[in-house]
């Protein structure tokens, strides 16, 4: 197709309590038709409580080039991990 | 005395969720695809439903299955507009506003209605028309303010199908209830919708009858019903 849609990426909440998780993408006119087009492909199902979209062209991602740069650092930075700790039994769950 | 308004409730259903299944791996983008599709579903869902009730209440040990397959179109009571042929997608998308917009204001009342059955269906079947009828009014907005060529070809799809409009609104004994009534709230629908659309509403009031009668459907339907019926008719009580 010549004509493409715009492209947006978009994010489902499961369930109340939880935090919106990108599912996908899809080609929709607006944000509105984006948001019926994902209500249509994503939550036959009943995979959701919630729909977020956003223009694909909004996201700035990190370049794939980067990632030596970016991630190997922290590869043998053991001590940023807090298993070194000892945490108090009556904390409760972390 | 409800069956014959349930039995046209469901054969309208019926037949337009057919006519929309057509679509089915043929629509201009895969979005519209699924969401044609998932319409489809809802309305044989509501079919099953409407169908289902009607033979329960004839009494003439008919199912929903027996009621939609083993009829001869002179026995179908649907709306002439669902019967129409789908031709491009802003003819079915005006198709599917019409039916919408008629459909919602249909639910809203039956779901008032003092029998509790009928009243269930129209519950559960308005909540999934009333987002067909918020889709199908953003389409025909998009595409009737579109380009040049989308407004042209909505415009012509209205010119087309306005016709069969009035068959939703005439009186008859054998609805469910009065059609007359929801013409205002009707009207107020699609007066705001084509105005936002730059489309012009055709002037002549003029409305082909005879398919919620029975009395004279297009040569549409008896195709619709070959296609749709050949398996069941060919193998019966098949099971898959």
């Amino acid at each position: 197709m010549t004509n493409e849609w715009p492209l947006y990426e978009v994010f489902i909440r499961g369930q109340h309590g939880l935090s919106h998780r990108h599912v996908g993408s899809l080609h929709a006119t607006d944000a509105q038709h984006a948001i019926q087009n994902a209500r249509d492909v994503y939550t036959r199902r009943k995979e959701g409580v919630s729909i977020w979209v956003v223009p694909a062209v909004q996201i700035t991602a990190s370049s794939p080039d980067d990632k030596d740069a970016l991630f190997e650092p922290s590869e043998d930075k053991v001590y940023r991990h807090p298993t070194f700790f000892n945490i108090p039994d009556d904390v409760g769950a972390m | 005395m409800s069956v014959a308004g349930l039995i046209r409730m469901g054969d309208s259903t019926l037949v337009l969720g057919q006519r929309v299944s057509e679509w089915c791996g043929h629509a201009p983008a895969l979005e519209e695809d699924i969401a044609l599709a998932n319409t489809a579903l809802d309305l044989i869902g509501q079919t099953q439903l409407w169908l289902g009730l009607a033979g329960e209440r004839e009494g003439q040990g008919q199912d929903a299955d027996a009621l939609a397959y083993r009829r001869d179109p002179w026995d179908f009571r649907n709306l002439l507009l669902v019967e129409q042929p789908n031709r491009d997608f802003g003819v079915t998308m005006m198709r599917q506003f019409l039916f919408d917009t008629w459909h919602l204001e249909v639910l809203r009342t039956l779901a008032q209605h003092p029998d509790a059955e009928i009243s269930a269906i129209a519950q559960k079947s308005a909540k999934e028309v009333t987002y067909h009828r918020e889709r199908s009014t953003d389409m025909v907005i998009a595409l009737g303010d579109g380009t040049e060529e989308s407004q042209q070809r909505m415009q012509s799809a209205l010119v087309r199908l306005y016709p069969y409009v009035g068959e939703m609104f005439t009186i008859d004994p054998d609805d469910l209830i009065d059609m007359a009534t929801l013409r205002p709230g009707f009207d107020a629908h699609l007066t705001a919708t084509l105005d936002k659309a730059t489309l012009t509403r055709p002037a002549s009031e003029f409305a082909h009858q005879g398919g919620k009668t029975g009395a004279r459907h297009s040569e549409h339907l008896g195709h619709i019903l070959a296609t749709m019926q050949s398996l069941p008719r060919s193998y019966p009580d098949a099971k898959w």
